[in-house]
């Protein structure tokens, strides 16, 4: 069997089975809304797994599933060495959302990456600690900063409410997720003019650590068919 | 690969080396406090380093480095001058997928002196070279300090010179920093919006950084944008002085002629000259040692003075051997007190992969 991971709950359920759907493949959940096991109808041989989008990076990296649907921010954060481990099947053009770095709208100094590196060696000098940049995407947010050569900073890990660090003083700056910014403004915080992260949408992954042999090659290559994505996976 | 036992083997052997050159051995623990490294190296260790959580003492690192702990044991407990050796697995995160190790040996050497710098650089480097010489690397050397005291001698703004030396160790915005002063980058349209303000705030300030941190960052770029620019000449000396590399003696000659333009690298390249000499006299061919200006640049970011490293003929290859002076880690660390210090560690795991058994 083929096993195709999709996540379990909510609009990004939905809009996914309407995706397959679209595509002549009909995703439903088996028995009640409470139980979480699903059909797969249109192609044979395909099992379909339904799991938090969260769990989906950590699954394909195990290769217990073979394909798996979740954000392409959480498999850059989750996977070290993301694409040695996943490949990138299908960008599915929903569940769009910006990672990015936010800093308090009053700080008029500062409106890029290079004033934020500046304002950190102040902040230093001033408080004795590296300025606080409260996030969840640790591995995204960390790599970028690396990349852009920012110094004296530290992370501090947020897993909700992310932008009401700044105003509970646990942290100076924010890297999050957002796709409106309406809750940066109602936080008083403001998006850095070259502090986009990741733009992250719901993609289809195919694990690299999977059995492909077999039926499941066969199964693949059935729904690859109607999915329009490559005949083989890698 | 060697195993573990070969690595043993030869990290046994140069351990010995370093305590027939007169070295007090120094233990260090495995598990390190995290923030000391953190505050250290910055965020960035938390890739190249393992993190674990003790119920007690909070966030530990397994070691990285033994520079670190040395030093602090040092300041803590040691008499001077004092000279260490220690050996043991240091642990370093890998990332990407590679042939690279994330567990291996060290063996180290340390010098804290106050007399006589120039001597001791020699020391440590005739030592490791006379100890990997079969194994036939490649000698580079270099010296941050010499960078160092060039940017503090540029005539232009404290600001911009301090914000220069602190990203001396990362050359991207190193250069991108000196575009900027010198002229030749436009600031960024922000920047002109901040300036043709009001410097009102815009919005309710929320968090720890106040209005009177926002106002003296505002004051700062006022002073910057009045300014003139940093020379053409000084940012052509500087880039010259970048790119220099070749022969010791020869990089002598040039940075003496450099000197002309930068003053202020006179008594930085005195001590390199008086190394050199100090070098001969241990009977290293300096005539043929390279030196590059900018050796040193993108390793961990605490030498500043003497760099050196030792490479295999494959430059996929980590350098088996690498050190330097790192006189002001020991002032961060010391507490207010400080002494100068130089030293270096050799892989043996590598030196075996190498043939260099009979190190």
């Amino acid at each position: 069997m083929l096993k195709l991971g999709v996540p379990s709950k909510g609009r990004l359920m939905e809009q996914c089975f309407d995706w397959f759907a679209a595509r002549g493949v009909r995703l439903a959940r088996s028995g009640s809304d409470r139980e979480y096991a699903g059909a797969v109808d249109g192609v044979e041989g395909v099992e379909l797994v339904l799991l938090s989008a969260g769990e989906i990076p950590r699954e394909l990296s195990a290769g217990r599933i073979h394909l798996g649907v979740t954000g392409s921010d959480l498999i850059r954060d989750k996977l070290a060495d993301w694409s040695t481990q996943v490949a990138e099947l299908a960008p599915m053009g929903f569940g769009h959302a910006d990672l990015v770095i936010a800093v308090p709208a009053a700080w008029v100094d500062v409106s890029t990456l290079d004033d934020l590196d500046a304002v950190a060696a102040a902040f230093r000098q001033a408080h004795g600690q590296r300025l606080r940049i409260a996030t969840k995407y640790h591995r995204l947010v960390r790599d970028f900063l690396t990349w852009h050569e920012i110094a004296d900073y530290q992370l501090v890990d947020s897993q909700g409410a992310t932008e009401g660090t700044v105003k509970n003083l646990t942290a100076e700056a924010i890297a999050d997720i957002t796709s409106s910014g309406e809750t940066l403004r109602a936080n008083h915080l403001k998006i850095l003019d070259d502090g986009l992260v990741h733009q992250s949408q719901a993609t289809l992954f195919a694990a690299r650590a999977a059995d492909w042999t077999g039926a499941a090659a066969a199964a693949y290559q059935a729904l690859a068919a109607r999915l329009g994505t490559a005949p083989r996976p890698f | 690969m060697a195993d573990k036992a070969a690595s043993r083997a030869v990290a046994d052997r140069l351990y010995a080396a370093f305590l027939k050159a007169g070295a007090v051995p120094v233990e260090a623990d495995i598990l390190q406090p995290a923030e000391v490294l953190l505050d250290l190296y910055g965020e960035d260790i938390r890739a190249r380093a393992y993190v674990t959580q003790d119920p007690l003492r909070g966030e530990m690192m397994l070691r990285p480095d033994f520079t670190v702990p040395v030093v602090r044991e040092h300041m803590a407990h040691g008499a001077e001058p004092a000279r260490y050796a220690y050996r043991g697995e240091v642990f370093r995160k890998q990332e990407h997928v590679s042939e690279r190790k994330s567990e291996y040996f060290q063996v180290g050497f340390e010098i804290f002196d106050r007399d006589n710098p120039s001597a001791a650089d020699a020391e440590v480097f005739a030592l490791f070279a006379g100890l990997l010489a079969p194994a036939g690397l490649r000698a580079a050397t270099g010296d941050m300090a010499i960078l160092m005291a060039a940017v503090r001698g540029l005539k232009t703004l404290d600001s911009r010179k301090a914000a220069l030396l602190r990203h001396v160790w990362r050359p991207a915005r190193f250069t991108r920093l000196l575009e900027r002063f010198g002229g030749l980058v436009p600031p960024p349209e922000s920047r002109q919006r901040l300036l043709e303000g009001t410097g009102m705030l815009p919005a309710p300030l929320v968090g720890l950084r106040g209005e009177a941190e926002i106002a003296a960052r505002i004051a700062v770029i006022r002073a910057d944008a009045a300014a003139p620019p940093i020379s053409a000449e000084e940012v052509g000396l500087i880039e010259d002085l970048l790119n220099l590399s070749g022969p010791s003696p020869e990089a002598l000659t040039r940075l003496r002629m450099l000197q002309h333009g930068l003053p202020a690298i006179g008594p930085a390249v005195d001590l390199m000259e008086a190394r050199l000499e100090a070098l001969a006299a241990r009977g290293i061919a300096v005539a043929a040692l390279d030196f590059e200006a900018s050796h040193g640049r993108t390793t961990l970011e605490y030498y500043d003075g003497f760099v050196f490293s030792f490479h295999a003929a494959d430059p996929a290859l980590p350098p088996v051997a690498s050190g330097g002076r790192y006189d002001a880690l020991t002032a961060v660390l010391g507490q207010g007190r400080s002494i100068p210090a130089v030293g270096g560690v050799i892989r043996p795991g590598l030196l075996a992969d190498l043939g260099g058994a009979r190190c």
